[in-house]
C-alpha cells in the first residue's frame, strides 16, 4: 500500500503550483488524477492569459491572488522554461456608453491595485492595434495582462516538482476519502488505497464530489462550457495585444489575443451546462464568437481556424473563491470556486494555501536541496542554423522532421516521452512539442507519432491513446 | 431482369439501362457512345474489377507489400480473393511484377507485386 | 553546414518532384537533385495502392506505386540524384539556394541555378469544416487513414462513416471494407458528387455503401472513442434543416474534405500566392514571381489526376533546366489570364511571351456542373482557341491550348459558354 504525507486530488495548474511548492518542504506528496496526463482540464482549455486582477471584485480572496500572482510568473518563467509573453491587454471602447465605462473600470483597477492602467485616445490605440474596427474612441491599455503557454506551465509545475519528489499517479480516480474521529486515514482510488491524513483538493470541476466525501460539499460546482477558435499563424488579420471587449453586467464577453506561438485564440463562450462532461463544440457557439469578436475587429477570419475546442470551468454555486480549512478536520485543504483564472491565481494560491496548512499546524520543514530550476525540451523551430548543427550532432533524432507545419523533431517527441512524467498519449505529445498542433492538425504526423509512441513505450500500437482511457487510436494490426 | 448501370468510361456518367437474363442482353439503353455499349454490357453479364490491396512482408522497416491483380477478377470474387492474400506472407527481396499468388480463387489471375520490397 | 552544389534542386520526391526531375536532365541539367523527406520516394503514392493512375500518360492503368516507379526508374538511370530523409527549411531566392535537414548530414545548404518546389498538398480538416461536437479519437483524415492502413499496417476502425465524397474518402471505404471493417455511409454536403463517377460506381456501389448527398454531419459524439454521428439534410444554403437529424453509430469518422496546397516555403520566401488556388502564381513555364524558383504539381494547384500532374511537372522541370543553363527565351511582354464566365481560376495566371511562338496549355475549372458548352479562350476580341465538351464538372481540371503569337492584348479570357 502507497504511504505519503498529502494527497493532492487533481493535477492541473493550481494541484501542481501546490505540489511544487510543497516540495520546497520535507513532505511528502502524492499527485493523483483521472486524467492520462497533469495538465488538468480547465487548465488546458482556457485562453492562456495571465490576468493582471484590475476586473476583479475588490478586497475578495481572488482578487488579492489574481494581483499578487501576476508579478510572480516572471522569475517562475525563468526558473521553469515555460513559455510567457507581456504582451498587455486593450479594452477598447467603441459607443459613448462603452467609453463612459472606463472611468469605472479604471476604479476598478485602482481598487485592486493595478495602478499602471492607461488611457489611449482613437489614434493611439489604433496605432498600436491596427486590426481594430475604426470606430473605436479610446480605451485602455492594461500592460501586465500577459498570455503564457498553459499546457507547458503546468508540465512544467509538475516535472519541478517530481524532479523534487512529488509523485504523480494518473489515470486514477479517487473513489471515497476515510476518515476516523476527525482525522484523514486513506484515500481510496481506482489504483488503491493511498494511507496518508493530508488531503488538498484541487479537483476544479469535481471539487464538490471531493469534499463530500468528507461531508464538506457546503456548496456545489456546475461547469461553464467556453467553445474557442484557434487561428493559422498565417491568419490575415492578427492582433498584438489580448483585446477585451467592454464587459456588460452579464459577462466578460469573447476576446482575441494571441497566443506564445503566435496563434491567434478566439472566444470564450460562456454556457451554463447541466451536466460536467460535454465538452462538444456547437455551430451556434462558435458562430456566436464570430458574430462578437468582429464588432470589435471586423477582419478577424475564423475560416483560418485550425481547430476548435471547448473546455469546462467550474462555475461554484454560491459564487467566489475559497481556500477552507476546518477545526474538525484539520487534515483536509478545501479548495473550491478556482474559475477561469486558475492559471492566474496558481503560484499565489499555492503560496497562500501552504500558509494555511502551517497555520493549521501542519509540520513543514523547508528542504535545503530544493531545486527551482526545471529545463524545457530544447526547441528546434526556434534555433538559429548553428545551433540545429549543433544539436542534431548530439542527438541524430533532431534531424528527422516528423511534424512539418509546426517542425517538431523526432528528437523533441522523443525527449517529451521520454522525461520525467513523460507523455504516454498522442495529445500528451501535441501539448509538449506541439507535433499535431499546426494547420494539418496532425494529418501528417499523427501516424508517426503513434509509431513513435508505441516504438518508444515498447507496447503495440492498439495500447496507444489520443488521451483518456479508451481513446483508442488504432483497433489493432490488420495482417 | 433490368439493371441500371452508371457509365465509368468518361466524365459523362450515362446513366444506361440493360434488359436481358443471366449472360444473354436483350436490350441496352441511354447510352451515347460506343465505348459506353461496351461498358454496359461487360458489366451486365461480367463485371470485373482490378483488385488491389497489401500483403504482409518479412521486413520491420517495410511491414506491408502494394499488389494487384495482373488482370481483372470477377467481381462477386473480390472477398474470397482477399482471404487468400490475407494468409500469405511475402519475403524480401521482392521485384515489382513478381508472382505472389499464382492463379487466384482459379480464376486465371495472378497477384503480383506493385511495390518493391528490398 | 554541409554544401552541395548543383543545376537544379527540386523540393519534393512525389509524382511532381520525379516528373520534373526527369524533364530537367533530359533538358541537359547536370546534376539534378531531388530532395525528399520521406524514407523513400514516390511520395503520396507510395500509400495510393488502388488503379486508376495513368490513363492519359501511359494509355494503361496503374496503381500509384507503379506509377511512381516508372518516373522513379526513369529518373535514376538519367542519373538523377536523391537526397532522403531531408527536410526544406529554406529556400533563399536571392542566394540561390535551398536549406534543408537531415539527420546523417545536419543542417544541409544546396546550392542551385534554379528551384522547383514540388511540395504537393495536405488535407483540409474537421476545422476546416468546423465539424460541431466531441473530439474523441478516431476522427481521420482519410489520407492519414490511407497511411496507416496501406503503410502501417494499422486497422484504423470496425464501423466508419465517411464525410465528403472525394476520392480518397470513397476509395478508403472500398479499402476499409475489403480489409474487413464496415462501412456505414458517405456523407456529401453538395448535392453532387466530389469524386469520379468511377469510384462511386467501384468503391461505394459493389460493396452497397449508401452515399447521402446534400447531408452534413451536425455533431460527433463520444468522449474517448467516436461513439456516433449525427447527420442532417441541408437546405441550399448548406445549413442543417431541423427535423432531418438522424444518427449512425460507429467508432471511425473518415473526412475527405478537400486537399490544399502545402505552401509555408513559398510564403516564407516572400512569392506570390493565388487566393483562388493558395498557390503560387506561375508563368506557362511554371515559374514563380521568384525568376529562380519555378513550381509544379499539387503546390501549384489541386489536380484530380496525376497525370496532369507529370504533363505540368514536365513543363517546369524543363524550364528550370534552360534557366540553369541561362537558355530560358527573355520575355517580351506580360500577359494575364483572366477567369471568364463559370471559369473558378487559370493556371498559369500569366504568360511570358517571348519572340519565339509556343503551345500555350490553360489549366482551369469550372465553378459548377454544366453540360454542352462552348470553352473560348479570347485576347482581346481574337478568338484564340475554341472547343466544345458534352459536360464540365467542378471536380475534373479542364485545359484549353493555343499559339502565344496569337495573343494580341494584354490579357487572356477564357470562358465556358452553355449553347443556346
Amino acid at each position: 500500500m502507497l504511504k505519503t504525507d498529502v494527497v493532492i486530488v487533481g493535477a492541473g495548474a493550481v494541484g501542481c503550483a501546490i505540489a511544487r511548492e510543497l516540495s520546497k518542504y520535507h513532505v511528502d506528496v502524492v499527485v493523483v488524477d483521472k486524467r492520462d496526463d497533469v495538465g488538468g482540464d480547465a487548465s488546458k482549455s482556457n485562453s492562456g492569459i495571465i490576468c493582471s486582477g484590475y476586473d476583479a471584485y475588490p478586497d475578495t480572496l481572488e482578487s488579492k491572488l489574481i494581483v499578487a500572482a501576476n508579478p510572480m510568473f516572471d522569475k517562475l518563467a525563468a526558473e521553469l522554461e515555460f513559455p510567457f509573453i507581456r504582451c498587455g491587454a486593450l479594452l477598447p471602447a467603441f459607443t459613448d456608453e462603452q467609453y463612459e465605462k472606463l472611468p469605472s473600470i479604471k476604479e476598478t483597477a485602482f481598487k485592486n491595485h493595478v495602478y499602471d492602467i492607461e488611457y489611449l485616445s482613437r489614434e493611439q490605440i489604433l496605432a498600436i492595434e491596427p486590426e481594430l474596427n475604426p470606430e473605436v474612441k479610446g480605451g485602455l491599455l492594461i500592460p501586465r495582462e500577459s498570455i503564457i503557454d498553459p499546457f507547458v506551465y503546468v508540465q512544467a509545475l509538475a516535472e519541478n516538482a517530481y524532479e523534487n519528489g512529488v509523485k504523480f499517479l494518473l489515470n486514477t480516480e479517487v473513489l471515497d476519502i476515510k476518515t476516523e474521529d476527525g482525522q484523514i486515514k486513506s484515500v481510496e482510488t481506482s489504483a488503491g488505497t493511498i494511507e496518508c491524513n493530508r488531503v488538498v483538493n484541487a479537483a476544479a470541476l469535481h471539487c464538490d464530489d471531493i469534499a463530500a466525501m468528507v461531508g464538506k460539499a457546503d456548496f456545489h460546482v456546475e461547469a461553464r462550457r467556453g467553445q474557442i477558435y484557434i487561428l493559422d499563424k498565417n491568419t490575415s488579420c492578427k492582433v498584438n495585444h489580448i483585446v477585451f471587449p467592454i464587459p456588460t453586467k452579464v459577462t466578460k464577453g469573447k476576446l482575441m489575443t494571441p497566443t506564445t506561438h503566435g496563434n491567434m485564440l478566439v472566444g470564450p463562450t460562456a454556457e451554463d451546462l447541466d451536466n460536467k462532461e460535454d465538452r462538444s463544440t456547437t455551430a451556434e457557439g462558435l458562430e456566436s464568437i464570430y458574430e462578437d469578436v468582429r464588432r470589435m475587429i471586423p477582419n478577424v477570419n475564423v475560416r483560418d481556424s485550425i481547430t476548435q475546442y471547448s473546455g469546462l470551468r467550474p462555475n461554484r454555486k454560491p459564487e467566489g473563491l475559497h481556500v477552507d480549512v476546518y477545526e474538525d478536520l484539520p487534515g483536509f485543504v478545501n479548495l473550491s470556486g478556482v474559475r477561469s483564472t486558475g492559471v492566474s491565481v496558481s503560484p499565489a494560491m499555492a503560496k497562500y494555501v501552504v500558509e494555511k496548512m502551517k497555520e493549521m499546524g501542519w509540520e513543514m520543514n523547508l528542504k535545503e536541496d530544493f531545486n527551482p530550476i526545471r529545463k524545457g525540451i530544447p526547441c528546434f523551430r526556434e534555433m538559429s542554423n548553428e545551433e540545429r548543427e549543433a544539436i542534431i550532432k548530439e542527438n541524430p533524432l533532431y534531424g528527422t522532421i516528423v511534424c512539418r507545419c509546426e517542425t517538431v523533431t523526432e528528437g523533441e517527441i522523443v525527449a517529451a516521452i521520454n522525461r520525467p512524467l513523460g507523455a504516454r498519449t498522442v495529445d500528451a505529445v501535441k501539448r509538449r512539442v506541439r507535433a499535431g498542433m499546426g494547420r494539418c492538425q496532425g494529418g501528417f504526423c499523427g501516424p508517426k507519432v503513434l509509431e513513435i509512441l508505441a516504438r518508444e513505450l515498447n507496447v503495440p500500437t492498439g495500447e496507444i491513446n489520443k488521451n483518456l482511457n479508451g481513446s483508442y487510436m488504432v483497433v489493432g494490426k490488420n495482417k | 431482369m433490368k439493371k441500371e448501370i452508371i457509365c465509368t468510361v468518361c466524365p459523362m456518367g450515362c446513366h444506361i439501362t440493360v434488359e436481358g437474363e443471366g449472360e444473354q442482353i436483350l436490350s441496352v439503353t441511354g447510352y451515347t457512345c460506343k465505348r459506353g455499349l461496351e461498358y454496359a454490357s461487360a458489366e451486365f453479364a461480367h463485371p470485373v474489377r482490378i483488385l488491389t490491396t497489401t500483403v504482409k512482408t518479412d521486413s520491420e522497416k517495410c511491414p506491408l507489400l502494394a499488389v494487384r491483380s495482373n488482370k481483372p477478377i470477377p467481381k462477386e470474387k473480390q472477398m474470397d480473393c482477399m482471404a487468400v492474400i490475407r494468409g500469405i506472407q511475402a519475403k524480401a527481396p521482392v521485384n515489382r511484377y513478381d508472382v505472389l499468388v499464382e492463379n487466384i480463387c482459379d480464376t486465371g489471375v495472378d497477384i503480383v507485386a506493385t511495390g518493391v520490397l528490398k | 553546414m554541409y554544401n552541395i552544389n548543383c543545376d537544379v534542386a527540386i523540393v519534393g520526391g512525389g509524382p511532381a518532384g520525379l516528373s520534373a526531375a526527369v524533364a530537367a536532365k533530359k533538358e541537359g541539367a547536370e546534376r539534378v537533385l531531388v530532395i525528399e523527406r520521406d524514407e523513400s520516394i514516390g511520395g503520396i503514392l507510395q500509400q495510393c495502392i488502388h488503379p486508376g493512375f495513368g490513363l492519359s500518360y501511359f494509355k494503361e492503368e496503374l496503381t500509384g506505386p507503379e506509377y511512381a516507379g516508372r518516373f522513379a526508374e526513369e529518373a535514376e538511370e538519367l542519373g538523377v540524384e536523391f537526397l532522403l530523409n531531408s527536410m526544406v527549411l529554406e529556400v533563399n531566392e536571392k542566394e540561390g539556394n535551398v536549406v534543408c535537414v537531415n539527420k546523417e548530414y545536419g543542417m544541409t545548404c544546396i546550392n542551385a541555378g534554379s528551384i522547383v518546389l514540388a511540395m504537393g498538398c495536405r488535407e483540409r480538416t474537421r476545422a476546416n469544416i468546423m465539424t460541431p461536437g466531441a473530439r474523441p479519437a478516431g476522427v481521420y483524415t482519410a489520407g492519414a487513414a490511407q497511411r496507416l492502413v496501406n503503410r502501417q499496417n494499422e486497422l484504423v476502425g470496425k464501423k466508419v462513416v465517411i464525410l465528403g465524397s472525394g476520392d480518397i474518402g470513397m476509395i478508403m471505404a472500398r479499402r476499409m471494407t475489403l480489409e474487413g471493417a464496415q462501412v456505414l455511409a458517405v456523407i456529401e454536403i453538395m448535392d453532387f458528387l466530389a469524386g469520379l463517377t468511377r469510384n462511386k460506381v467501384q468503391c461505394l456501389d459493389d460493396f452497397g455503401i449508401p452515399l447521402y448527398l446534400s447531408h452534413t454531419i451536425t455533431k460527433i459524439h463520444g468522449y474517448q472513442r467516436v461513439e456516433g454521428i449525427s447527420f442532417a439534410q441541408v437546405d441550399e444554403r448548406k445549413k442543417p434543416i431541423p427535423g432531418t437529424e438522424q444518427f449512425i453509430e460507429c467508432d471511425t469518422l473518415l473526412l475527405s474534405v478537400g486537399l490544399i496546397p502545402e505552401n509555408e516555403l513559398t510564403r516564407q520566401t516572400g512569392i506570390a500566392i493565388s487566393p483562388v488556388t493558395n498557390g503560387p502564381k506561375v508563368n506557362q513555364y511554371m515559374q514563380t514571381s521568384a525568376e529562380k524558383v519555378f513550381a509544379c504539381g499539387n503546390v501549384v494547384h489541386v489536380n484530380d489526376l496525376v497525370d496532369n500532374v507529370s504533363t505540368e511537372s514536365l513543363k517546369a522541370g524543363k524550364y528550370a533546366a534552360q534557366y540553369a543553363m541561362n537558355k530560358l527565351a527573355a520575355t517580351v511582354k506580360t500577359v494575364e489570364n483572366v477567369p471568364g464566365e463559370n471559369v473558378r481560376y487559370l493556371c498559369p495566371q500569366s504568360l511570358s511571351i517571348s519572340e519565339e511562338n509556343e503551345k500555350a496549355s490553360l489549366y482551369f475549372r469550372v465553378l459548377h456542373p454544366e453540360s454542352n458548352v462552348t470553352i473560348i479562350a479570347k485576347s482581346g476580341d481574337k478568338v484564340l482557341a475554341k472547343k466544345k465538351a458534352l459536360r464540365v464538372n467542378p471536380g475534373e481540371m479542364e485545359h484549353i491550348d493555343f499559339n502565344t503569337a496569337e495573343v494580341e492584348g494584354d490579357n487572356v479570357t477564357v470562358s465556358v459558354l452553355k449553347e443556346v
